[in-house]
């Protein structure tokens, strides 16, 4: 077993010249401290789009959109194909941990203060696959057909309407038409099964080649330690073990849920039926959709919705780029610590209301 | 000379540059634009007996394009509205326990005349004639 692999690597050696990618390997290393934890995230959220696109491709092999064909053919997948459900709720609720797993990477990136020199394109790249996440969540939940998802569409590209100048267009586009319709189920499917696992995957590989380049952040209490009192692990193999560990954990984690709490598929969607009383979008919209709901109809001269989407288009985009307006040094800690622990509390709470109210 | 000579020509490349990508971009997003659908105009629509909507029931059911609510209240009178809230397009229900119209959506209330009484829609809701003729109810666009 040795020598046959012995004799592949040769010949590759012998044509492609590997040895420098087995030297970074070899020498690539993680810094072992008392955040050390949060080095794992990124890497679950990465296993996670995995499950994604392993799902997502066998759920295409019976899925097909349509207005008479989508919710019959979620309905023959959970109760005909053989392990038809499991594969469904593999995919519904692993989508779910990976928007909680890449919301808990990006706070942890940004508590420990990674975010800065030289690591703002990592962050960039980071926050754009987080939106990416989002809008794979928003299309994918459309695609079953039923009430809860036909109308959680139906609000959600009518908010995109209130965006100024542009909105109309968008919805349009977005929709296929005025309303939400088979021409919407066409486009969401293809938004998230071909446009947004493409632009996904690029970015990933972006966001992953900035931190090969870079190495692991270190933690300025880390970093001041003298060297010798500095612990670090070999990435490989200690820290992929590490990695598989978590990643064995996450997806039995997944597997309990998929067994012991289904995934529902609600009654069809029917555009001439009232919505259904306690209708609710997506946990991870909830803070949004919560405070939208706060809004007054009016604002000055406004409406409360259009006040709503400019102020998270704004707050989005500073969030972004982030890194671009704080110094590097370590003055600015206090301040950002508490603009983080500000907008962490604001999403919380307003989740937690978002269920209570 | 071979200085603006290399200036004027980056711009020419530019210009066409940028011509070509506006010359496969129009297309594209045109493309995205949805063609609109002519709209058969509906001016009436009739909907049944009088004796399918018992007192105290409401029915939804398309007016060309649009849905539309019939409620009959507890007195036997009929009322029909736009059946798409003015918030954010959800369709509506017609609460026997309040006697008014409600989105469940956002929690957003209507009086059966349809005008927004809580909640977050902007606008009432649009009212259409009902009329009796025959037994057979009919409904129709306001003036
Ligand atoms: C290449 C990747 C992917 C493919 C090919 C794919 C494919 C599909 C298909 C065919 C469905 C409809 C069947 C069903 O509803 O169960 C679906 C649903 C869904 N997808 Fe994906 N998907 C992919 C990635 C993702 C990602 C990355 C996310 C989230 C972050 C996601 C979230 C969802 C959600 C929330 C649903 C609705 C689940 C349900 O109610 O059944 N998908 N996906
Ligand atoms: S859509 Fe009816 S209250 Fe919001």
């Amino acid at each position: 077993m040795k020598g046959l692999w012995n004799k592949i690597e040769k010949w590759l050696d012998e044509r492609y010249d590997i040895q420098p990618m087995k030297e970074y390997i070899k020498h690539k290393k993680v810094p072992m401290h008392r955040h050390s934890v949060w080095y794992y995230m990124g890497g679950i959220t990465l296993f996670l789009f995995t499950v994604q696109v392993l799902t997502g491709i066998l759920l295409l092999m019976y899925y097909k959109p349509g207005e008479n064909s989508s919710y019959e053919s979620v309905r023959f997948i959970i109760t005909q194909v053989k392990f038809g459900w499991l594969i469904r709720n593999v995919h519904s609720w692993s989508a779910n941990l990976m928007i909680f797993f890449a919301f808990l990477h990006m706070f942890s990136v940004f508590f420990s203060g990674a975010f800065k020199k030289p690591r703002e394109l990592t962050w960039v790249s980071g926050f754009l696959i987080l939106a990416l996440a989002l809008g794979f969540g928003f299309s994918g939940y459309l695609l079953p057909w039923d009430d809860l998802a036909f109308f959680a569409t139906k609000v959600g590209t009518e908010i995109v309407a209130s965006v100024p100048l542009i909105g109309h267009w968008l919805k349009e586009v977005l929709r296929g038409g005025e309303d939400v319709t088979g021409a919407t189920l066409s486009r969401f499917f293809g938004i998230h099964t071909a446009i947004l696992p493409l632009i996904a995957t690029i970015l990933i590989a972006i966001h992953l080649l900035f931190v090969q380049k870079q190495g692991m952040h270190e933690p300025e209490e880390f970093k001041n330690l003298p060297e010798e009192k500095k612990k670090y692990i070999p990435f490989f193999p200690n820290f992929a073990l590490k990695d598989l560990l978590f990643w064995l954990l996450i997806f039995n984690i997944i597997l309990f849920l998929a067994l012991y709490f289904p995934w529902q598929l609600g009654p069809k969607a029917d555009p001439l039926s009232s919505a259904p009383a306690g209708i609710k979008p997506e946990w991870y919209f909830m803070f949004m959709f919560q405070s939208l709901k706060l809004l007054p109809a009016h604002i000055l001269f406004l409406e409360g919705e259009v006040v709503g989407i400019l102020t998270f288009g704004l707050a989005g985009t500073i969030w972004m780029i982030l890194p671009f307006l704080v110094p590097a040094k370590r003055e600015s800690n206090k301040i950002l610590k508490i603009i983080g622990v500000f907008v962490v509390a604001f999403i919380v709470v307003f989740t937690i209301l978002g269920y209570i109210l | 000379m071979g200085q603006t000579r290399r200036k004027f020509l980056n711009f020419l490349l530019s210009i066409t540059g940028i011509g070509a990508l506006g010359a496969i971009l129009y297309p594209v997003f045109s493309y995205l634009v949805p063609p609109k659908i002519a709209e058969a105009n509906v001016n009436s629509v009739k909907v049944g007996k009088v004796m399918h909507f018992p007192p105290d029931s409401s029915k939804i059911l398309k007016f060309g394009r649009e849905p539309v609510i019939v409620v009959r209240d507890k007195q036997g009178e009929f009322h029909a509205l736009s059946a798409v809230c003015t918030h954010l397009q959800c369709i509506v229900q017609f609460r026997t326990d309040k006697e008014s119209i409600w989105c469940a959506c956002h929690n957003g209330l209507y009086d059966l005349k349809g005008r927004n009484i809580s909640g977050p829609p902007p606008k009432p809701l649009k009212e259409f004639k009902v009329n009796i003729v025959n037994d057979e109810l009919i409904i129709s666009k306001m003036g």
